[in-house]
This record gives structure tokens, C-alpha cells and sequence, in this order.
């Protein structure tokens, strides 16, 4: 079995689909830095360009839409690579150019680490010390 | 800055005696004047300090951002050419005015962001009033150059502005982030269009009301609305001449996106994770120095932890970290959480309910890496009122600079506790970070000081000191943290053009044709 690294809650899955009919297919960057940053920006698929420098991390499944892809920066990755990353959403306003802001809600990375198994599976055992 | 508290409490906006009476609605301002949105839309814009609404804003769309271009480029022409004389008199008006409403434009802005009052009044605004007159004395002083080629050629080079630029303002330090971007720009003539967060763009109308009448119509024009509708059509449009934008990496990509298809420059801060580095001489004597220290440890906590600056990463030397970490604990937990408008209170609200949950999603990762929890580490309920408002104990994990608590700027008084073996060590994991914007370092060295100064990859290294942001002292990134310096005369050359008058005054022709 390939293990996943990006899911997505119900919840999000909804606000995915609502902005998805408005705007088209959907991807995410996942954001560093001050402000907003360490924080998921969603745009239409075509607005934020992706290159070398990032990393896909998988893509969410999300019934009635295109699969929604989730990129980091390669050098951001580093860091993250341990841990499993859970597209949420919660109540909120504003984050950069996220596409969700105007509807009072703000998606949100929850994370947890990945298990042994799941590292081994990604080739990423022996875990750091 | 020094704080004096005095035990008062200012009133709420909206309670009987307060200073700031916020409007029921705030409009665009473009072309001198408040006017609707296309859209006719608003949002509401809520307190962190209750989580109650205050107010509605503006909610802009492309349609406002090409009004508010269009007014900046038709007051340009006039701006443009006035004198550095009038433009630096203005900029001192302007900071007059604010000084008289110092109070005001305090509580104003406190109860927008959460943050405490002592700081509103000791900080944020005196550095917003001086930013306009460092900026006003800057421009008056500077001079262009002239270079004599040879006995014939003489290059001339004078400053001229750039016309329209845009700024996209963040939520931390909604005033002064707004004033850092302003003053250059206004004092280089040029004319600005300027966006507030979505989530605190109500101050800024505050002081916008307070100083219209000097400023002439569309040279300062302030659109609202969130950034998908009006950041990203500020920040492409075609008749921008450039882009300052404080906040995030991905924000800060598409802005760099954006420029490139418009071949304009920008300027991005965009946050780090700075290390505050305690080396061992620091605890040779329990004296004044250490208690400044001390408060070096807890300087986390300033502004809720909501700075790009934040020293979110404590580095402490292994011989005396067992001591100088217990007094610092004990300096953390005396901080004092509370109404953000009580002169006491030392912490605040954060500004924003999402910010609030990214912050504990924050604290849960830093648990689950087995990081260990020193202290804090829930939401606070204050009681009252405040229990709809968005407050976080002062937290410390203890752990290893390989955490993601360690690497991400969680923008929330939380700090992420390691010690160090040595120089080397210390500069080691000080520049373990994709980012370099801020650092601290302590010592009774000298020596120490300078290398470990020299040696951290960051643009601003507070030595013996943290949090100061004097007008004058250069402000921005290494690495990942952005492109250009605030805060310093060199933000001039962000805001202007060069242009070379090359001249021959010899009589005779070259001689090639």
C-alpha cells in the first residue's frame, strides 16, 4: 500500500467543493513565513505558479471535483517531511490570497507524525534521532 | 522605549468616555474622498479582545482597486513634482496631528489587533509619529550626485519618483506596518494605494479621518476587501510601478509572480523564526544585565508573539542553562494576562479566531514531536466579555531545533527552548532556519557579540537588546525572510528611479561619423 501524506476533513471537503464550483478545479501551497504564513493558501489550479523549488505532496480526494493537489517548498519539506498533514477548515477571515477568506472561514494544517510503518513505507526510516 | 504603567483603564470604543467612537462602516478612500464599494458589499470586522463586531468594512472588488489607480495616477503629476520642502512639511504635519491624538489612535489600534495598551501607547504609535519625521528629515537631506567623466562629461543623477505604487499592509501592526511603507513612498513623491488586512482594517480609516484634510486628494488612496478580490488585482495591476508587501512565503511568491509579468520591482518581509542566543557570561553575575537578560527570555510575548521578529527560539548556553531557564520561566509566568485596554496587562488577545487555532494546532504538533511542555500551552479564558475574545498563555517547549516548532513561525507567544555547546553550536542551529530576518544575541563580550553578530545569517541582530525598532536602523531579510530594507533612508531607493542626465559640453563632435 503507498501511504498518504495530505488528507481532508469533511469539512473542508464541503468548503472544497462550494469554491470549486465557483472558481474551477482548486490546488494548495502550503504557506511559511510571518502573518498567514505556516497556513494552507488555496487558489484556482493556474493562478500560483509551482516549479523545481516545490514538492507535491499528494492529492486530496474530494467527491464531485478534480482532485486538489497540495504543494510545499522543497526546502520547507525538509522540515515537515515527518509528519501527516490534515487539511482542515475553521472560522476565520483573511490569510494572503486564499480563495476561502470572504467566506468567514480559513483552512488550517493540522498535523501528526507519521508512524513507523508510514516512514518506513515513504523510505524515510531510520527516523532522525 | 521605556514603559512607565500607570494603573488606568482606558474605555472600550463604545462605552460611555471612550476616546475612539469607530464608525458604524468604513468606505474605500480614493481621490481624496470615502466612497462605496462597486460591490456595494461589506464585512464584519470583530474585536479580538471579545470577539464582538465593531464595525463593517468595505469589501472591494477589481472595479475599486482600478478607481483607486486611476485617482492615485491623476494626483501624481502634482505630487510628483512638488517639492521635497512641502512633501517633508507634510509628512511632519501628519506626524503633529497623530501626536496630538496619541491616546486616540492608541486605543483605536488596541482594540483592532488585541494587543496591549502600554505597548499601542509606548510603542506603535511614537514609532509611527517618528517614522514620518525620520522620513521627512531624510528627504530633505538627500542629495543626488554628479560625476565628472572627464574634463567634457558630466553624469548628473537625480531621484525621481516611480508614480503608483501599491502596499499591501499586515494585521500585526496595523498602523505601523501601514506608516513603514508610507513614509518613504510619500516622502519620494510617490502616490500610493494602499490595502489593509482583512483583518484589522478599521484603525487605519482612524487615522486616515485624522489627517485627510492634509494630504492632497488621491495621493493616499486606502481600498479594503480580502486578498483574493483585492490584493492580488492591487499587486497585478498593469499601472502599478511597484509592490511592498509584508507577510507570508507563498503570498510573497505570487507577489513576486505578479512583478515578474509586469517587470516592476518589490520589496516582501516575510517573517522568520529568530533565534535570541544567551552565551554563558550572560549568568556570571546576578546583576542589572541579567535581569535585562531576562527579559530578553521573555520578549516572546511581545505583541502576543505576533511579530515577524518574535525571538520564537531560545538558544542557552548548556553551562548555566539549568538556572538562567528557571529564572527565566519564573520572568515568563509573570506575565501578566488581561484586558488589552488596562495599562497592567502585558499580553493580549491575538487578532484573529483562525490565528488563535493555528496557534494551538501549533502546540499540539510541538506535543506530539515530544517536545516537552515548560509552560502555558491552552487558550486562556480571561472570564466575562473576554471569554469570546482569542487569548493564549505564554508557552515554552523544550526540544530540538529539528522540530517543526523549532522551524515554523507559529506567530503566537510560544517559544521553543534549546541549549547549545559552545560558539560554534550556537551559531550552528541560529542558522538552522530557511529564514534570517531577526536575532538576538547576549553577552559581557565584546568580542563575542561581534562575531556571533557577524555570523548569524539574519538582516537585523539586536545585541544585548530585542524589540527595538528605531527609525533609522535598517529592517528586512536574508534567506527566505524577503528582498529590500524598511525602517532606513535606504527604503528611499526602493521608492525611486534614477535618472542620469549624461552631458557633453565639449564643442566638437566624437569623431566616428
Amino acid at each position: 500500500m503507498s501511504t498518504d501524506r495530505v488528507a481532508v476533513t469533511p469539512a473542508a471537503s464541503d468548503l472544497l467543493r462550494s469554491l470549486a464550483a465557483r472558481h474551477g478545479p482548486l490546488m494548495f501551497h502550503q504557506s511559511g513565513g510571518c502573518c498567514d504564513g505556516s497556513s494552507p493558501m488555496c487558489y484556482p489550479v493556474g493562478m500560483f505558479m509551482t516549479g523545481p523549488g516545490d514538492v507535491l505532496l499528494g492529492a486530496l480526494e474530494v467527491d464531485g471535483i478534480d482532485p486538489v493537489e497540495v504543494f510545499m517548498s522543497r526546502a520547507q519539506f525538509e522540515y515537515w517531511k515527518y509528519t501527516h498533514l490534515t487539511i482542515d477548515v475553521v472560522d476565520g477571515r483573511g490569510g494572503g490570497f486564499s480563495l476561502e477568506t470572504p467566506e468567514g472561514k480559513r483552512f488550517l494544517t493540522r498535523s501528526r507524525m507519521l508512524t513507523d510503518a508510514e516512514l518506513s513505507d515513504l523510505g524515510l526510516m531510520p527516523q532522525r534521532q | 522605549m521605556t514603559i512607565a504603567a500607570s494603573p488606568t483603564t482606558y474605555a472600550a470604543p463604545g462605552e460611555a468616555g471612550s476616546l475612539v467612537s469607530f464608525r458604524p462602516r468604513y468606505d474605500h478612500f480614493i481621490g481624496g474622498e470615502y466612497v462605496a464599494p462597486t460591490g456595494g458589499q461589506y464585512f464584519e470586522n470583530p474585536t479580538p479582545v471579545t470577539g464582538r463586531v465593531f464595525t463593517e468594512v468595505a469589501r472591494g472588488d477589481s472595479t475599486d482597486v482600478d478607481r483607486a489607480v486611476q485617482a492615485a495616477w491623476k494626483a501624481f503629476p502634482a505630487w510628483g513634482k512638488t517639492s521635497v520642502t512641502e512633501r517633508a512639511n507634510l509628512l511632519n504635519r501628519i506626524a503633529d496631528r497623530m501626536e496630538q491624538n496619541l491616546e486616540l489612535l492608541a486605543v483605536a489600534e488596541t482594540w483592532e489587533n488585541g494587543k496591549p495598551i502600554r505597548e499601542t501607547l509606548g510603542a506603535d504609535i511614537p514609532l509611527a509619529i517618528d517614522h514620518f519625521r525620520y522620513f521627512a528629515g531624510a528627504i530633505r537631506a538627500q542629495e543626488g550626485s554628479t560625476g565628472e567623466i572627464d574634463h567634457d562629461t558630466v553624469a548628473y543623477h537625480f531621484h525621481e519618483p516611480l508614480g503608483v505604487v501599491a502596499q499591501i499592509i499586515p494585521w500585526n501592526f496595523p498602523i505601523l506596518m501601514a506608516v513603514w511603507k508610507l513614509a518613504p513612498a510619500l516622502a519620494a513623491g510617490n502616490c500610493v494605494v494602499l490595502k489593509p488586512a482583512e483583518q484589522t482594517p478599521a484603525s487605519i480609516h482612524v487615522l486616515v479621518e485624522l489627517i485627510q484634510d492634509l494630504i492632497p486628494a488621491g495621493v493616499l488612496n486606502v481600498v479594503n476587501g480580502f486578498g483574493f478580490e483585492v490584493g492580488a488585482p492591487l499587486a497585478q495591476h498593469p499601472d502599478v510601478r511597484k509592490v511592498a508587501f509584508t507577510g507570508e512565503t507563498t503570498t510573497g511568491r505570487l507577489i513576486m509572480q505578479y512583478a515578474s509579468q509586469n517587470l516592476i520591482p518589490v520589496t516582501l518581509e516575510l517573517g522568520g523564526k529568530s533565534p535570541n542566543v544567551f552565551f554563558a557570561d550572560v549568568a556570571q553575575e546576578h546583576d542589572a544585565f541579567y535581569d535585562k537578560a531576562l527579559e530578553g527570555f521573555a520578549f516572546f510575548n511581545l505583541n502576543q508573539g505576533e511579530v515577524c521578529t518574535c525571538p520564537s527560539r531560545a538558544l542557552v548556553a548548556k553551562e548555566i542553562y539549568d538556572g538562567f531557564v528557571a529564572d527565566g520561566l519564573d520572568r515568563v509566568r509573570a506575565v501578566k494576562q488581561g484586558h488589552p485596554l488596562d495599562m497592567s496587562t502585558m499580553i493580549g488577545a491575538q487578532a484573529s479566531n483562525d490565528q488563535l487555532e493555528k496557534i494551538l494546532s501549533y502546540i499540539d504538533i510541538g506535543k506530539q514531536e515530544g517536545a516537552k511542555l515548560l509552560t502555558g500551552g491552552e487558550r486562556a479564558d480571561l472570564g466575562g466579555e473576554l471569554s469570546g475574545g482569542y487569548y493564549v498563555t505564554p508557552t515554552v517547549f523544550e526540544g530540538d531545533n529539528a522540530m517543526r516548532i523549532f522551524q515554523e513561525e507559529i506567530f503566537g507567544p510560544v517559544l521553543a527552548l534549546t541549549s547549545f555547546s559552545g560558539y560554534d553550536d550556537a551559531i550552528s542551529i541560529a542558522n538552522d532556519t530557511l529564514y534570517g530576518l531577526g536575532a538576538g544575541v547576549w553577552s559581557r563580550e565584546a568580542t563575542t557579540l561581534y562575531r556571533a553578530g557577524r555570523d548569524i545569517q539574519a538582516g537585523r541582530v539586536w545585541e544585548n537588546t530585542y524589540h527595538q525598532y528605531p527609525a533609522g536602523a535598517a529592517f528586512g531579510g536574508y534567506k527566505q525572510s524577503g528582498v529590500g530594507r524598511e525602517n532606513h533612508k535606504m527604503m528611499l531607493d526602493h521608492y525611486q528611479q534614477t535618472k542620469n542626465l549624461l552631458v557633453s559640453y565639449a564643442e566638437g563632435p566624437m569623431g566616428f561619423f
